[in-house]
């Protein structure tokens, strides 16, 4: 089989990119923690969730200094809690889980995005910097009211 | 090619285009919808958008490329009196299963989006309708492989000729890809129908990504297929290389399967070191997509060195850009150069975050699937349906200007949609009334550019129906020279490249490697909650 040298050299930058790309994601993952929301083995009756704490009672609980955990039910079409409110600086870890079909909670210009299982509970973490008001939206199909299922995260200063 | 075999390629190409017209003419309501125009009070979004994914992806590119497929099988095998009882078939089945399952779209009953991700629980009659369709497609594989049969037969110890070796590695390819949406419907039909309770959503997912990227790549090698073999044909000249288009197809065999968990990658349940494995057998996947763009410039090379050009321009402009069936290739191929910068972004891991689910991944397959597999498609029947029909296409420069309207629409389309996911704004939405939110006025201007490149792509479609029904209406028959090359020396390849046998299971081993791993882990982390179906649209 004849490879002519020029698509050689070709392949060899094609390799060589590729390889690179590869090698920064691993080393931003392990060295920088940046990896997507895995949550492991975490699951949850999704007929039962309101009944099973801490989801029973959604809403937000400050855990320590600026650090917050934010329990998080999607269930169509809405989210639970309809509000938060975080001061400035804040990080909050929002675990998130549907009593129903599967929904996508993000928030678009805060890099929070994760699919919502029926059956299991996402986690996704994020440090509010700047104040202002985040919008919480679903993200993954839901059915006819989908594009109204939204909440919203107050950032106060 | 005897008429009777013609017809059969016909068929296949006439429910693609039926589809495709359809599914277009929803795709035009839908970005006015996401552009603010108030449109859904007179249509169901969420129905008309499921039937515009399950036509243009689905039901579009399954029967062109099984068209595309079994004809080239067929020119490069050629035999007296074939029997068309497995290809009539197949396409009876495939064309059945549409039918069911466009009807249970287009009644309400399934309004679940091309990805019909459970416990949205669609009419059981519409996951069985997808099943058929699958299944049909499943029966065009073995129809190639018989005629393969046959041809090894009569030529013991010679390769198989490259334009049906690439159908046979295409549909083989999708085979295996396709058995994991079959064993999804095993559990989601019986769910369906009511006979079991629950559904396992998140093993449902691992199934559904297994088959849904290689089908992306399953569209991809039906536009190389065009590429390698047809384009050269085009041009006047050979295939550019026996050995490396072979390695080419070989390469995506291998590579395109293990890679659908790059979608999941913000899912929970699916540990960090299956997702990155994954994410590399992605990056992987891109090496027979290098070696490609590498054989077609190459060919534009050998074809200008005919004419005495040299350099970029010289290439460039010698090009035979007046043939619509050309023009529109050549556009396609710019478009999947963005569309596969866009790919690696996507799989990227954690970059992944800033664009899942957002209308950048709509602005993305609609400069993959969209631009450079649909545009190749489109392009190709300017040659293919008068080459079959027997008329002549006279009708050329308006489909010049149909394939460049097109591609124009596309890109602007597609850059409207990118944009617009970069700043957030997510798919599958009906509106993006957000309240008064900021954010979302952000998305307002681009969403409304993508409405203007909806448009211009909806009336380049209008346009080609018009070449379709000039070619049929006015009376000029003749010859269209439609053929797929091959190589100057057609049997140079070693025995290696053409032996499917080891390269299906190095996939299957592949497959193994990539999800062994997520599918244990799935069963063995925490117990497994099934959820009860739900309709709620």
């Amino acid at each position: 089989m004849h490879m002519p040298r020029l698509e050689k050299i070709w392949i060899a930058i094609g390799i060589a990119t590729m390889a690179a790309f590869f090698v920064t994601l691993i080393t931003l993952a392990v060295a920088s923690d940046l990896n997507p929301p895995s949550t492991e083995g975490m699951t949850i009756d999704p007929t039962r969730v309101m009944q099973t704490p801490p989801f029973d009672k959604p809403g937000l609980h400050q855990i320590g200094p600026h650090l917050y955990e934010a329990y998080y039910v999607g269930q169509i079409f809405q989210w639970s809690p309809r509000e938060l409110k975080v001061p400035a600086g804040s990080t909050v870890r929002f675990f998130v889980t549907s009593t129903d079909v599967v929904h996508g909670f993000t928030i678009p210009t805060a890099d929070v995005n994760a699919e919502v299982m029926p059956g299991w509970i996402s986690e996704v973490d994020h440090t509010f910097n700047s104040p202002g008001t985040y919008l919480v939206l679903c993200n993954q199909y839901c059915g006819a009211g989908h594009a109204n299922m939204f909440s919203r995260v107050e950032v106060t200063r | 090619m005897s008429k009777r075999e013609n017809r059969l390629i016909l068929a296949h190409i006439w429910v693609a285009l039926g589809a495709m017209f359809v599914g277009t003419a929803f795709g035009l309501l839908q970005v006015y919808s996401r552009a603010g125009a108030h449109v859904t009070e007179f249509f169901d979004y969420y129905r008309l958008l499921t039937a515009h994914g399950v036509l243009l992806a689905i039901v579009f590119t399954t029967f062109f490329i099984c068209g595309i497929a079994t004809y080239a099988t067929y020119s490069a095998i050629p035999r007296e009196n074939r029997s068309l009882a497995i290809g009539w078939t197949a396409w009876s089945i495939m064309l059945f299963g549409t039918v069911m399952a466009a009807v249970e779209i287009l009644a309400g009953n399934a309004s679940v989006l091309y990805t019909f991700y459970a416990p949205l629980k669609a009419s059981p009659w519409f996951y069985l309708g997808a099943t058929l369709l699958v299944a049909g497609s499943w029966v065009v594989m073995l129809d190639i492989l018989v005629q393969i049969k046959a041809y090894k037969r009569a030529h013991p110890g010679m390769n198989v000729p490259l334009p049906s070796f690439v159908a046979a590695i295409t549909f083989i390819m999708w085979f295996i890809a396709t058995l994991g949406v079959a064993g999804e419907m095993l559990l989601l039909i019986p769910w369906a129908f009511g006979w079991t309770s629950g559904i396992d959503v998140h093993l449902t997912r691992i199934l559904f990504w297994y088959f849904g990227h290689p089908l992306v790549y399953f569209w991809i090698m039906g536009a190389y297929m065009v590429w390698y073999t047809v384009l050269p044909r085009m041009l006047g000249i050979p295939v550019w290389s026996d050995s490396l288009t072979r390695l080419a197809f070989i390469l995506l065999l291998v590579l395109s399967l293990p890679v659908g968990i790059h979608h999941q990658l913000m899912d929970p349940g699916i540990s960090n070191v299956w997702k990155m494995l994954q994410v590399g057998l992605t990056l992987a996947v891109v090496l027979p997509s290098l070696m490609t763009a590498f054989a077609i410039f190459a060919s534009f090379e050998t074809y200008a060195a005919k004419q005495g050009k040299t350099g970029f321009f010289g290439i460039v402009g010698c090009l035979p850009w007046s043939n619509p069936a050309f023009t529109g290739t050549a556009l396609a191929m710019i478009l999947f150069i963005f569309g596969g910068f866009g790919g690696i972004v996507n799989t990227s891991y954690s970059m992944d975050i800033l664009v899942h689910n957002t209308m950048w991944i709509v602005g993305h397959f609609h400069i993959t699937v969209g631009g450079p597999v649909a545009l190749t498609f489109l392009a190709t029947t300017y040659l293919l349906i008068p080459k079959l029909t027997g008329r002549i296409l006279m009708t050329p420069r308006m489909a010049n200007a149909q394939v460049i309207g097109y591609f124009v629409g596309m890109s602007l389309m597609s850059i409207g949609m990118h944009v617009e996911g970069l700043l957030g704004a997510p798919r599958r939405t009906a509106h993006l009334d957000y309240g008064t939110s900021v954010v979302a006025s952000s998305w307002e201007s681009w969403s409304i550019l993508a409405a203007v490149g909806g448009t211009i792509v909806f009336i380049n479609i209008l346009l080609y129906a018009f070449c379709l029904i000039g070619l049929f209406s006015i009376k000029a028959y003749g010859e269209t020279d439609f053929a797929f090359a091959e190589a100057e020396d057609p049997q140079s390849s070693p025995w290696w490249l053409s032996r499917m046998d080891i390269w299906v299971t190095a996939a299957i081993i592949l497959m193994i490697v990539a999800y062994a791993g997520p599918i244990w882990e799935h069963f063995h982390e925490g117990p497994i909650y099934l959820a009860p179906g739900m309709r709620t649209w």
